[in-house]
């Protein structure tokens, strides 16, 4: 275990951007969290981001390949740019387990090099929750809260940061401000671990059930009655699936250039009316279909093909974002065992 | 604090269900908090009394699910309605998007409605509870001490520019009814009209640089009614599912307040839903403004039946050039 004074965070800050771009969570004017990329801004660690970090590594919009014409010649040219390495820092437990999520999507083959090629490149830097909202619910997923993985854990106590290096990425990435860190035992972190573990007791969405979820439980769940009236209110607009660290659907696009085509590909939402639209027509073509569709996805098919890993991690952030505030929460509390 | 409270609400539409005057009723239901109030129908006493909400937190506008559920309901819909959304019923019905003999609309009073991210900033995160009497009382998991807010520091933008405590439309009116409000909604606007094309081209740059293209704007507007946007139509040539560029998710917002204009009745609840918090009202009052100024002061919703000056000509109306000239200050 390393520890450094909270007075050097900055220089620690100043030293990793020195040699890679850093992103943290930042407060915004209007009270909410983004990440940002660091230039002397005061890291939020309270209030988690708006946005998860999954746009660092799958962005909402990215060029894949351009097809330049010149008479009846194609040229190809391929947009992707080399990476260079980059940092997340301030990542909370939830969204270190959100990539685990999109690594069985994207790296297993047929191998998406976009999203692999930033995998690579980037770096997790962690840290353990001081202070869960209400909408929180990642225990019921299996995640500790006050021991994230990534490739560097950190612990925040009043005057002290610790860190832990859990990877080689996360060793060679700790040498860039060694100097900064000394050498402790855990005793500080261990306590920091016990207070956090004492809040997320309290916390109202603990004790939140994954029994009736799962893989094989399709059949069950269905056609339940209690799907028109979950279903209600949704506006079917995309705010769940584009706040939510998991979603991983996209959809490919071409555009005309002028001189070409511009191939591109963009996050889609199963909640929108033509997602998924093929030639013969929609296969979802009520919004009770679409809405069933992505809590399904994430309670059931995605735990169904993954070993049974859900595809939420209870960051609380439909629950926070949805205008109508209807979410993943409410869905398992209505199906799942009473 | 509302003036009516929730049990008279609930009793009322418990006996317009018993005597059969209505079949279901259209209102907010309680969540997993005491803010995250979803729209919801409701169709015996019993679910009433567990479910249904009437508070600070009531904010949505419930005119807009009526298109759909009027199209399919068998006997006539309760809805609750606030002042504000009775303009929007209004203009819906000037639209021909509601049947009007499927609903039994209930006028409810209004004394404005809380922003839930605004108590956060002043209570943080944590928030276990909340209690909705003369004052705000706000029990979170991190402060010994509840803390104690004004419900007028915590209004939603909509309500703190609140145009009218006035119902334009009801069958049925509980507690008493108020009278349009003499609002400063256009303040904001003119304080961008005295900017710089420049200054003026950066706030919004910076506004609509967090878009992230989730439509929830387009989705609760009652004015946008469209059957199939433009925006989700493959055919339309201009579909969009993310912002390609910076330019696009401009595109997007402008295209949307000029389709809206002369409809728009400033109901606000495009800025209410925006998960990145983005002003998106401004937009709009930019153009209920510049409407005012050239055509004679016009409120959509006000009546029903009623041409906006966007869709009707008269010998008066101020020519091309002179429009120009007006919207041309600073530009």
């Amino acid at each position: 275990m390393l520890k450094c004074s909270l007075s050097v965070l900055d220089s620690v800050f100043s030293r990793i951007s020195e040699k890679m771009d850093l992103y943290l969570p930042v407060k915004r004017e209007d009270g909410k969290a983004e990440y940002k990329k660091w230039q002397g801004e005061e890291w939020s660690e309270n209030l988690n981001t708006v946005k998860s970090p999954k746009d660092f590594f799958f962005p909402q919009s990215e060029d894949l390949v351009r097809f330049r014409t010149e008479g009846k010649s194609v040229e190809v040219i391929d947009e992707r740019e080399e990476k260079a390495p980059f940092a997340v820092f301030g990542v909370r437990a939830c969204d270190v387990r959100s990539f685990e999520i999109l690594d069985k999507v994207f790296l297993e083959e047929p191998r998406d090099s976009f999203y692999a090629m930033r995998r690579e490149a980037g770096i997790i830097v962690s840290v353990a929750c001081q202070r869960p909202a209400e909408t929180c619910f990642c225990k019921a997923f299996g995640i500790d809260a006050a021991d994230p993985s990534g490739d560097v854990t950190c612990w925040k106590t009043d005057s002290e940061l610790y860190l832990r290096a859990n990877t080689d990425k996360g060793e060679s990435f700790i040498s860039i401000f060694a100097d900064l860190l000394t050498e402790c035992d855990d005793t500080e972190v261990e306590k920091e671990k016990e207070k956090i573990s004492r809040i997320l007791e309290k916390l109202p969405l603990n004790g939140l059930s994954t029994e009736s979820f799962g893989a094989g439980k399709t059949e069950e769940l269905f056609e339940r009655a209690e799907w028109a009236d979950l279903c209600e209110a949704c506006l079917g607009c995309g705010t769940c699936t584009f706040v939510c660290p998991t979603c991983q659907c996209y959809d490919i696009k071409d555009i005309k250039t002028g001189n070409g085509v511009l191939r591109y590909r963009c996050w889609d939402s199963c909640m929108y009316s033509e997602f998924t639209k093929m030639a013969h027509g929609n296969n979802r073509l009520t919004q009770r279909e679409r809405f069933r569709q992505r809590f399904m996805h994430k309670l059931v098919y995605f735990p169904e093909n993954n070993g049974g890993v859900f595809g939420c991690v209870g960051c609380g952030r439909c629950l926070k974002s949805c205008p109508v505030s209807m979410n993943i929460v409410k869905v398992m509390k209505e199906l799942g065992d009473k | 604090m509302q003036k009516v409270t929730r049990d008279i609400l609930v009793k009322r539409a418990s006996e317009l269900l018993a005597d059969g005057t209505v079949s279901s009723v259209l209102g907010w239901k309680a969540g997993e908090f005491d803010y995250d109030v979803t729209p919801a129908t409701f169709t015996d006493t019993e679910s009433l009394e567990k479910g249904f909400v009437w508070s600070d937190f009531s904010a949505a506008n419930l005119s807009k699910y009526l298109v759909s559920k009027t199209k399919s309901a068998e006997g006539r819909i309760l809805v609750f309605l606030k002042p504000c959304d009775t303009y929007s019923f209004n203009q819906l019905l000037t639209e021909h998007r509601i049947d009007r003999e499927k609903v039994y609309a209930v006028g409810v009073p209004c004394e404005g409605m809380a922003d839930i991210n605004k108590i956060r900033s002043i209570c943080g995160d944590g928030i276990i509870k909340i209690d909705c009497g003369e004052k705000l009382t706000v029990e979170t998991l991190y402060a010994d001490e509840p803390f104690v807010v004004e419900p007028s520091e915590v209004l939603l933008e909509k309500c703190e520019s609140c145009k009218s405590k006035k119902h334009v439309a009801y069958d049925e009116l509980l507690g008493e009814e108020g009278e349009v409000v003499d609002s400063s909604r256009f303040s904001e606007v003119e304080r961008l009209e005295a900017m710089s094309a420049d200054e003026r081209f950066e706030f919004w740059q910076g506004e609509l640089s967090r878009c992230i293209r989730c439509n929830a704007c387009r989705d609760a507007c009652p004015a946008c009614t469209c059957e199939v946007c433009v925006f989700n139509n493959p055919a339309s040539g201009v579909e969009t599912k993310a912002p390609s560029d910076s330019f696009e998710e401009k595109m997007f917002h402008i295209i949307r307040a000029f389709h809206v204009a002369g409809r728009c009745t400033d109901c606000g609840e495009c800025s209410r839903v925006c998960p990145q918090n983005i002003p998106l009202h401004l937009l709009n009052r930019k153009l209920i403004k510049d409407m005012n100024e050239s055509y004679g002061t016009y409120q959509a919703g006000e009546t029903v039946g009623a041409s906006s000056p966007l869709t009707e000509y008269t010998l008066g109306d101020p020519e091309a050039g002179d429009v120009l000239e007006g919207g041309g200050k600073n530009a």
